[in-house]
């Protein structure tokens, strides 16, 4: 389990990363979001993997996964809804006005 | 005898307070600007002379209070001997500035402007001679830099002015940085911060290592202060200010900050050879070097400024000898050079007012048109020259007394030399001065014909003087008191043996007195011809290698930032990453990892296959991102598919958070792709895309491989406090809700507040973007022709419809058992906000937003207040913030129920989010609307019964007709 769970991470990251670096915005928030996937479960996993163990106090259960990444990544998960929001935003209002979607600064010369 | 008095500080503040006022008087006319001005100047002087006793005995005057007393600062202010000399200077001119401002300044200049900076420098100064801390005083002198600037360029219309301030400032400032390292590594070596117990480890100080970087440092910020060679060039430059600043920076202040820096830190620094040899050399080149130039200006303001540079120089200087009798020799003639070089300024001021120039060459024979500033003009440089019984001549005497028995280059004659040469230099710029502006025959072409003026203009220089002539009379009835307390304070400790008097005797400084005068005279007289030679000679241009300097290290971080920021964000993006990757791995190598202390839990067939979707989804992602629609939904099944592992792997919060965020996220990025092009075009080469490929598999393998090694170890947190507590403390069996809403409410808090405005930066885009320039565009946008014709289908309007109350009953029963089952307010809010959101997509933005009844940012006010009311109606129990109380209750029929404060909270929360969550929709939905969709204001396109009615109505027509 503890290996899938790397390798998941491994290849959100990557695919995250890739899809960032290209030109255009849609795919920027598209690596954005996978970034994030792989963020939040970064931090998920920083607690360590339980299966069947809720952090949901019951009588004469001894045993809980930790809940503290838990509150930390549901506040993440939110919070990075309303980056992407403000992101797509900036990214339309920049689409609307220039006329492209590139990501990058138009080089010196071009403007020439 | 130290005394202590809360009075320091406040008249430290008073220039600053005082600050606020001649900007506001200035309406009530010029003198009610001008006395309010002076008000804090006279009070501070009045404060000062309360505690000027202490200090006349001998005392010290302190003041501490702690500012930060883990960096060692502190508003920690000292009045010694010094000081006192220094701060009344400060203010005794500052008073007589004002005055003689008044009237020089004419009715366009903005007087209050003039003023308020005015008074900012003053209290700047003030702090620089009043600090004990010298972390506060380089807080003062960095003050006084700025402050000058905003004098100096005061005129702001003169290209002159504007440059001059800015190269003061460059060149103060400079030096300003190096002494602040300087000054904190004298701090290092002396354990403290504060000047008292810096003098006192003097010894300590100048046997450490650290003493010449330290030593270097702080005579850079000196020297480039106090317009020392090689920085002299900014003072001339500076000249370019309105009169009465130079008169008061140029003689009393700002330049002689740097001399008193250098008598401040006499006891601790001086009496080395490295001291000696840096500073004298410094002042003998300053003194000799502004003294010849000074001889060759024919400007009076630039004349007084080289003339200034070379009497500074002198001070350098004679601090620079190390030997007591030469401290208190720098003192006196700081007191000297004060009352002559101001009364110097203001006459060459009145000089301009009157004749409208200052060009030596067109002007002579003023003596007789203005016999009063004439009178106060000549005493005053014939001070500066040296003339008996002036008091300049007394200072000059000393100064050579001095001179002439100092070891310098092989023996006491260079000095000798050199030292007369200079003075013979003063001499005779002193004179030319006298003669060339004053003397000789009276012209008829002066630019605006010259007579004495009012009265107000004349007080100021006339006591200046007065001064001058009454020193020089009764030297040891006037000076010699505070020469001496000063003195004490300088060289920390006992006095040599000393009488300030007029006639000492025929002394070898005599001689060189009486050579310096008449060698003074003759050069005075052949200046014609040796100005012709001077104009002839190639030499530097401060000016021009300054703007050559400044240029080019403009262009160099010019050309720097452009190649490393050009523009291409994902360049930088690709740089940050491969940075970060070798950090990482530099980090790896250096510490080993201990053996895995965790076994590897089983992987179901189940998991398994979620495994593989989430790969083949992720890796689709990358190929296909071209087509927008499909990598979107490919999108969603990876967020599907990291839900579903929270769920297996005991998270059934984030699960729920994951699954209506997605939902949500993915709604608006539909709406986004209605604007954007709906195809990625394939532009960047390969060899980008395989370079960006190694890079983002480098990362994933990294990051892979580091939540590897940790998931295979334990590691000891904090969450058994949660666990322990959670029940006990915060009433909740849901142990991730009670975190969020009781032990870390403070965070939740600040993150709805993140949220909400989120929400609201969104609405304020689309406003200014809808209100904007693109408006037009947005107005002719044309949309693709394949959209349904159908827009709000029958079906779906009658199936959300109703789902709205089911969905609204599941947001409010998740919203209740958040605090002891999975759920909670942020969930809660999501589900709300899908299920209005659901009514958006199918009954058409007109139809709900005609039924909505409450704003969304409203809702998102309302949210913060109410969670912070309930944090803050912890403090009515006496607890700090955002403590959570709760109880159980029992009311017929019900079960027994818990009631907690945190619930209260979690509302707030609840209602944040779906504010939030609404508003940014809504404002990307006004995109479409704008751009020129129909608004529905019908749940449906297609209405049956509208056309039902319509066809009864047509019936009803044509049965009447």
């Amino acid at each position: 389990m503890e290996l899938i769970v790397a390798v998941s991470i491994g290849a959100l990251t990557a695919a995250g990363i890739y899809l960032m670096l290209r030109l255009r915005v849609f795919p920027v928030i598209m690596g954005l979001t996978l970034l994030s996937y792989a963020t939040n479960v970064f931090v998920f996993a920083s607690g360590r993997l339980a299966v069947g163990a809720p952090p949901v106090l019951m009588d004469g259960v001894e045993i809980y996964s930790d809940p503290l990444p838990q509150a930390l990544v549901l506040t993440a998960i939110v919070i990075s809804f309303g980056m992407t929001a403000v992101l797509v935003l900036v990214a339309l209002g920049a689409t609307v006005e220039g006329g492209s979607d590139k990501v990058n600064a138009p080089r010196k010369e071009a403007e020439k | 005898m130290v005394s202590f008095s809360g009075l320091l500080p406040v008249m430290v503040l008073l220039p600053f307070i005082g600050a606020l006022m001649p900007g506001l008087m200035i309406r009530a006319g010029r003198n009610a600007c001008a006395t309010f001005t002076a008000v804090p100047t006279i009070l501070a002087l009045v404060f000062l002379g309360s505690m000027a006793p202490d200090v006349w005995n001998g005392g010290t005057v302190m003041f501490r209070f702690d500012w930060v007393p883990s960096l060692g600062l502190g508003w920690n202010f000292m009045l010694d001997g010094l000081g006192l000399l220094f701060a009344g200077m400060i203010l005794g001119v500052g008073l007589l500035i004002i005055l003689y401002a008044r009237f020089y300044l004419s009715p366009d200049d903005p007087m209050g402007q003039f003023y308020t900076f005015l008074l900012l420098f003053q209290g700047a100064m003030l702090g620089i001679v009043v600090s004990d801390n010298i972390l506060l005083l380089l807080v003062f002198w960095e003050l006084t830099s700025l402050s000058s600037f905003l004098l100096i360029g005061y005129w702001k219309h003169l290209p002159e002015g504007r440059q001059g301030a800015r190269m003061a400032l460059t060149v103060t400032g400079a030096g300003g940085l190096a002494m602040i390292a300087g000054m904190l590594i004298l701090g290092q070596i002396a354990g403290s911060y504060d000047l008292s117990v810096i003098l006192q480890h003097g010894d300590e100080i100048r046997a450490s290592d650290m003493y010449l970087p330290a030593l270097i440092l702080i005579l850079i910020g000196a020297f480039t202060k106090s317009a020392q060679f090689p920085f002299h060039f900014w003072l001339p430059h500076a000249m370019a200010a309105p009169t009465p600043v130079s008169a008061y920076l140029h003689s009393a202040t700002m330049v002689k900050a740097g001399i008193f820096l250098m008598a401040r830190m006499w006891p601790a620094l001086a009496g080395t050879p490295e001291w000696f040899w840096i500073v004298t050399t410094v002042g003998l080149v300053t003194m000799v070097l502004g003294a010849v130039i000074a001889l060759f200006k024919d400007d009076l303001k630039a004349l007084l400024a080289y003339s200034t540079v070379s009497h500074l120089g002198l001070l350098t200087m004679l601090l620079g000898f190390g030997t007591k009798m030469a401290a208190v020799v720098a003192v006196f003639h700081i007191l000297n050079h004060l009352t002559f070089k101001a009364a110097l300024f203001m006459s060459a001021g009145i000089v301009d007012h009157e004749a409208h120039t200052r060009d030596i060459k067109r002007l002579g024979g003023l003596a007789k048109l203005m016999p009063v500033t004439a009178l106060i003009a000549v005493t005053a440089a014939l001070s500066m020259a040296g003339i008996p019984p002036l008091n300049g001549f007394m200072s000059k005497e000393l100064m050579l007394e001095e001179a002439a028995h100092t070891y310098w280059f092989g023996g006491d004659w260079p000095i000798i030399i050199l030292a007369t040469f200079g003075a013979l230099m003063s001499v005779a710029y002193s004179f030319r001065f006298i003669g060339h502006t004053f003397l000789g025959p009276v012209r008829d072409d002066y630019p605006h014909h010259p007579h004495d003026p009012p009265a107000g203009m004349l007080i100021s220089p006339a006591l200046l003087a007065l001064a001058v002539v009454a020193i020089g009379l009764a030297p040891g009835l006037l000076a010699e008191p505070l020469v001496r307390v000063a003195g004490a304070a300088v060289t920390g400790g006992e006095l040599p043996d000393f009488h300030l008097k007029l006639w000492h005797g025929v002394t070898p400084a005599l001689y060189m007195s009486a050579v310096a005068v008449l060698g003074g005279f003759l050069v005075m007289k052949a200046h014609g011809p040796l100005d012709r030679v001077w104009l002839a000679t190639p030499r530097p241009h401060a000016k021009a290698m300054f703007d050559r300097a400044v240029a080019a290290t403009a262009g160099l971080s010019q050309t720097v930032t452009e190649a490393l920021h050009n523009g291409a964000i994902s360049r930088y993006l690709g740089i940050f990453t491969a940075a970060t990757v070798l950090l990482g791995w530099v980090a790896w190598q250096g510490g080993g990892v201990t053996a895995p202390s965790r076994d590897m839990l089983p992987v179901p067939p189940l998991v398994a296959v979620g495994f593989v979707l989430l790969m083949v989804a992720t890796g689709a992602v990358v190929v296909m991102h071209h087509t927008r629609f499909r990598a979107l939904i490919l999108v969603s099944v990876v967020g599907l598919m990291v839900a579903f592992g929270f769920v297996y792997l005991s998270a059934p919060d984030l699960a729920m958070t994951q699954i209506t965020v997605d939902t949500v996220t993915t709604l608006l990025l539909l709406i986004a792709l209605h604007f954007l092009p709906k195809e990625t075009p394939a532009e960047s080469a390969v060899f980008l895309r395989v370079r960006d490929g190694i890079i983002a598999l480098a990362a994933g393998a990294g990051v892979a491989f580091l939540a590897y090694t940790f998931l295979l170890r334990d590691v000891s947190t904090i969450s058994a406090y949660h666990l322990a507590n959670s029940y006990k403390g915060g009433g909740g069996d849901n142990v991730v809700n009670v975190i969020l809403v009781d032990f870390r409410g403070y965070d939740t808090y600040g993150e709805i507040i993140v949220l909400g405005i989120a929400g609201i930066i969104m609405f304020a885009l689309m406003e200014g973007l809808l209100t904007g320039p693109s408006s037009r565009k947005l107005r002719n946008w044309r949309f693709p022709e394949d959209v349904s014709r159908d827009r709000h289908p029958l079906m779906m309007v009658v199936v959300t419809r109703m789902m709205m109350p089911i969905a609204v009953l599941v947001a409010v029963y998740i919203f209740l058992r958040g605090h002891n089952m999975p759920g909670g307010g942020f969930v809660a809010g999501l589900v709300f906000s899908i299920a209005l959101l659901m009514q958006y997509m199918a009954s058409g933005f007109g139809w709900t937003m005609a039924r909505k009844t409450i704003e969304y940012h409203a809702m998102i006010g309302f949210g913060v207040v109410i969670a912070g009311l309930t944090g803050m109606g912890a403090w009515l129990a006496g607890e700090p913030f955002l403590t959570s109380a709760f109880g159980y209750f029992q009311i017929w029929p019900f079960e027994k129920f818990e009631l907690a404060t945190a619930s209260l909270f979690d509302l707030g929360v609840f209602l944040t989010v779906l504010g939030a969550v609404m508003l940014m929709l809504y404002s990307l939905s006004r995109l479409a609307r704008y751009a020129g969709e129909t608004v529905n204001v019908e749940p449906m396109d297609y209405d049956p019964s509208a056309r039902i009615a319509d066809a009864r109505a047509e019936d009803e027509k044509g049965l009447e007709r």
